[in-house]
Parts: structure tokens; sequence; C-alpha cells
């Protein structure tokens, strides 16, 4: 997800472009970090009187730089808390941009695809109680394929992440076990596994690691060719990570008035079970015309045109309705 | 000819000593760095250590999710990752080290072995942790698994074998401080003065004895100088050992077990950290300032003895 050296290369050509511009700089997840990039360039070949700058940093610092004024607009993938919008002064607006699903992603010689996890196996897999591939319970979920008498290695992620917020919540939602021993946050002790820093480092040890599973963004484990396996969702139905699966997960979403909501166990028949939003951070008012006229046309642009990119870089696109609603609420910006 | 001298010189102390003065200022404005960051390093983990204590340093636990913050397993992490390198390199590097300051190969030859040598202290960390990747971590999942399934009983040894870890680290360490065990213990072998040689062949001892019991001894301050140098460093080697531990906050007495150290500990998690946990981290980084500075002022102490007192055989 980390893509390091796309953002200087856009503060770069920011930097070149001194004309009678409107510069704005963002700052935050790098979840959906390659997306909002994409975004910047596009907006900014069909309006080269606005240069927009995005820098993926990670949502704590993203919220960090937007509260002390550092940029014109934030991103995170957890939203912000109660606390943190106190800190604004309630000056802001956090608008979901896009979505994306998370995967289990692994590295099972001779299983390329096709594999299936219950609720309580993968659970059990990152709680360290299901240490071997052909586990009597995970080869009851897979009749007809062979699973080798190989040690399960659970990768998971070393830094703070909201990819990580997102798959602990999902586990303590539906694992009492979990919940009581690792809890969920951006950042646990996992019981078992090794762990990498950013999504590419995870996705680096599942490469390099037989019998390595491990949580990724559902774009970079397509990017990378890794094998992802169906979950089992609340109405027990297993389901593959697809676009198809996460469309139907969001659209069983109900945004509450501040659009903060956490999709932890979705119910669906066809719902894929992981899935959140990701918010981009706004300010209400802006002291400077120029800058709010030119935030709001690029989430505007994101919004619109922007969510026909999504798939291609492996995000979701978002509802129809959930849209309206954020370009309403995104019309009130000064 | 000093009679046409002196005008200059008086006129040289009259006028303001402008190169001294820069001098002065630079060698203030180091030490006003260092305390500067070492104010700010303490200030930040005051917060923490407020909270914790001394608790920290023994607590088992780091969940920054549940404000639980514990560093035993990361010390003791940090501690056998370091001396476990020097267990493979400090053998390897004084064998170099007695090698290159004999005349076994003709001079050219020697100077471009310690040139090689050295040349591995100017790799950057980032393309060791690479290396260790593609070419340590490989080897350690295929030897680990038949050390664990051969051994596992030894406690050092238990199973199950993960290519990143605490081994792996260490080899890799190894490799790191080589260059700084062999060039200290060269220097240290090189200044033994040759009166000493000269004095042990003449009473008839082999070019074996005269380094195992005359040689060897002599330098002995000056290897262990090294050692400790080397330490210090395996200490707080950051990039290359996060990419090669496994990151796990986990007490385990297994080298084949996933581990983390506390430079590492804070290249994963200073980022994305907030709050109490930036504290907490302050607090971690300032043992690891207090625990460097130490190893080093012990090195430097021992070095400078040694320059003395073989000085002093002279």
């Amino acid at each position: 997800m980390k893509r390091p050296f796309l953002p200087f290369a856009i503060v770069l050509i920011a930097s070149l472009n001194l004309g009678a511009t409107t510069a704005i700089t963002g700052s935050g997840a790098t979840f959906p970090a390659p997306l909002y990039q994409r975004w910047a360039s596009d907006f900014g070949k069909a309006n080269p009187a606005v240069s927009v700058n995005y820098q993926g940093v990670g949502s704590g610092a993203g919220v960090k730089d937007f509260l002390s004024n550092l940029t014109d607009f934030g991103a995170s993938d957890v939203a912000m808390t109660d606390g943190e919008i106190a800190k604004a002064g309630g000056n802001v607006l956090m608008l979901p941009a896009t979505a994306g699903t998370l995967v289990l992603a692994y590295n099972v010689p001779g299983l390329q695809s096709g594999l299936k996890l219950s609720r309580a196996v993968y659970a059990g897999l990152f709680l360290g109680t299901v240490k071997k591939w052909n586990d009597p319970a995970i080869a009851a979920d897979n009749p007809g394929i062979t699973l080798p008498d190989l040690p399960v290695t659970i990768i998971t992620r070393s830094d703070g992440s909201g990819t990580t917020a997102v798959f602990t919540a999902h586990l303590a939602a539906i694992n009492p076990d979990f919940c009581s021993q690792v809890g969920s946050g951006k950042s646990v002790t996992w019981p078992v596994g090794l762990a990498g820093k950013g999504n590419d480092g995870a996705t680096a040890l599942i490469k390099q690691t037989p019998g390595a599973v491990g949580y990724v963004e559902y774009g970079y484990a397509v990017n990378n060719r890794l094998a992802m396996a169906s979950l089992q969702n609340k109405s027990g139905a297993f389901v593959a990570p697809t676009a198809e699966s996460g469309d139907a997960t969001l659209s069983a979403v109900s945004l509450p008035g501040n659009f903060r909501v956490f999709i932890s166990d979705p119910e669906g028949a066809n719902d894929y079970p992981i899935a959140t939003l990701t918010w981009l951070l706004v300010k209400k008012t802006y002291a400077d015309a120029a800058k709010a006229a030119a935030v709001k046309a690029f989430v505007s642009y994101g919004l619109t045109e922007g969510q026909a990119t999504a798939p291609q870089l492996g995000y979701l696109i978002l509802p129809a309705e959930v849209v309206n609603k954020v370009r309403a609420a995104l019309e009130t910006v000064r | 000819m000093s009679g046409g001298a002196k005008p200059f010189v008086r006129q040289y102390i009259t006028r303001p000593d402008i190169f001294r003065a820069a001098c002065w200022l630079a060698s203030v404005l180091t030490v006003a760095l260092l305390a500067f960051i070492l104010g700010e390093i303490f200030l930040k983990a005051w917060p923490a250590f407020s909270k914790f204590g001394f608790g920290f340093l023994s607590g088992l636990q780091w969940s920054p999710n549940r404000g639980l913050f514990g560093v035993l397993p990361v010390l003791v992490g940090t501690a056998i990752s370091s001396l476990l390198a020097l267990l493979f390199a400090l053998p390897l590097g004084l064998a170099i080290a007695i090698f290159l300051s004999e005349d076994f190969l003709p001079k050219p030859m020697r100077q471009s072995i310690r040139f090689t040598v050295e040349l591995l202290a100017s790799i950057p960390s980032v393309v060791y942790g690479l290396w260790g990747i593609f070419m340590v971590v490989p080897l350690v999942q295929r030897y680990g698994a038949v050390l664990a399934a051969k051994l596992g009983f030894l406690p050092v040894f238990a199973g199950p074998a993960y290519g990143n870890s605490l081994l792996t680290a260490s080899l890799v360490l190894a490799l790191m401080v080589l260059p700084t065990i062999t060039a200290v213990s060269r220097n240290a072998l090189v200044a033994v003065p040759p009166t000493l040689r000269e004095g042990s062949y003449a009473l008839g001892a082999t070019r074996w004895e005269t380094i195992l019991r005359v040689i060897l001894p002599t330098a002995a301050p000056g290897v262990t100088a090294s050692t400790i140098l080397a330490f210090g460093r395996a200490m707080g080697e950051t990039m290359a050992v996060a990419m090669l531990i496994g990151n796990s906050q986990r007490l385990s007495w297994s080298l084949l077990s996933p581990s983390n150290t506390l430079s590492a500990l804070l290249a994963n998690q200073f980022a994305e950290a907030e709050g109490i946990q930036v504290s907490a981290l302050m607090y971690a980084a300032s043992i690891l300032v207090i625990m460097s500075l130490c190893v080093n002022i012990a090195g430097e102490a021992v070095l400078r003895r040694t320059q003395r007192s073989v000085a002093g055989l002279k």
C-alpha cells in the first residue's frame, strides 16, 4: 500500500508548477493512497488551476497533521474519534470517499486457490489454536483438497495500522476469545506469528514463507497475485473476495448523521465479511475561500468521476445513495 | 628570520582569533545538539515514565490498544540478538585481524583484504536486510526446521522454526559488526611492540606460540574494546533487524522464534503512534540511548587505556 516515491514525485511536480494555481495538500491513510493519488493526478490534468498533493503517511499521522493545520484535508481508515473532533473545534466533516475489503492471503504450496475458512477457523488461526494446515477443522471446510502437514505461519502488521484496526474489530466481533485475549485496535499484541511493516512488508512475508497466511488489503493482494481465501460470513455462506461481494457488503450499509460507521460483521448472504469505508477529512469552514473551492472540487471529483477508477485499483464503488448523502454534506463546506 | 616574523605574530595575537572562535562555536554546538536531543527524548518520555515507572522494564505485554506497555521481551531480544551476533563475529573477526597483522601474505594482498572487510561497513543497512531476506531467511527456514526436529527438546531450539527469527537477525548482525571487530582488533595487534615478538622468537617460541601467548594477551584490551564497540553497533542497528527479526513482542527462549529489538520497535511503531504510546516509545528510546552511551563509553575507555599501556611499553 505504501508507494514511498509517489508522494515525493507529486511534491516535486507540484513545486515545479508555480503558476497561478491553488495548491491543496492532504495526508493520511496509506490504504486508499494509490487511489487518492490517482485522483489528484487525473483531477490536476482536468483542472490545471488546482494542484492536489496527497501523501500516504498513515491514518494517525494524517489526523494529527489535519488537526495541527499542516494540511488542507486529511484521510483516515478509522474516521476520527469524538475527542479528535473536539480538538478540531467541531470544524470537521468526515466524508466516506471509497471503500475496500481485506483478504486473508495464503501461501500453501500446491494450493493456488479455493481455500475456504470458516469463522471459527480463521479466528482460531490468528489466536494460535489452529497450528497446522492439515488441522481437521480446516479439512472439514475443504473437502476434496489435500492440505499439507505444514505449520501455519501467521503474518500480521508490525506498525500501527487502520488495516489492523478493521481486521481486529471484525475478529473481536465474531469471536469472544479474540475479543478478550487480543481485543481490537490499530496496534495489538498478536499471540502468534511474524509481523511486517506496511501492507508491502506483510505481503513480502506471505510470499517468502511457505505455510503463511495474513491479512492484506484486496487491491494489494490482487496486484501481487496472492492466493486469497473464501471466508464464511455471518449467514454461514463462504464468500470469495471479489468486487461483487464487496459491493454486496457496502449496499447494506446505512450511514448515520456523522457518516462514521464501521462494518464489523455484515449480515447479507452474499456479503464479504471484512470491509471498511475510508474517510476524507475536510473542514466545515476554511479561512481561504479559494482553498475551500479547491477542496470541494477535488472531493466532488472523487465522488463522481473518481469512483470509476476505484475498481481498477482494487477499491469499491460507493453506492449511489451514499454518494448522494456525502455530496449533500460536501455542499455545506464554506 | 625570527625577527622578521615577530610583528606578524604580534598582529596575529592582538586581533580577535576568528579561527579559534569558530572552532569553539562548532564544538559547543555539537555538545548542545546532543544535550538538546537527549533533553527532548527524556522530556517526551516523562509522561510514560511517571505512569509506568520501572515496571515498564519488567512488563511482558506491549499492547497499545489496551494501554499496556512493557518492554522486557524487547530488551531480551535486543540483548540476545547483539550477544549472539558477537558470538558469531568475534572468532571470525579476530581470526581475520590476526591474519592481516601477520606477514602470511605480501602487503598489497593484505591491504586489499583489509579494504574489502572494511568495505562491509559501508553497505547500507537496508541492503543487508534485503540480502538477509533472500539469502539467510530461506537458509534458516530450511535448516531451522531440521534443528527444531533434532534438538527441539532444548528450549533454545524449540519449534516451530521461523525464517524471520532471532537467529536470522543475529547472523546478519554478525556480518555487519565484523568490520568494527576486525579493524579495531587489527590496530591493537599491529600496535604490539615488535620487541615483544622478537623476544619471544629469541626464546625459541614458534609463530603460533608467539601469537597465542604473547601478542594476543598484549592486545587483549584492544580486542575487548573492539567487541564492546561492536556490541554498541549491534544494539542500535535498526533497518536490517526490523526486516529480519519477525517483529514479535513475545518472550521466547527459542532462537528460531521471532523477536524484536528496541530500535526495530521504534522504527515500526513511531509513525502511527498516538497519545501515551508516543511517550512509551520515547521511554524505550531513552533506554536505548542510555544503553548505547554506556556501552560506547566503556569501549572508548578500554581503548584509551590500551593505547596508553601499549605506548608505555615502548
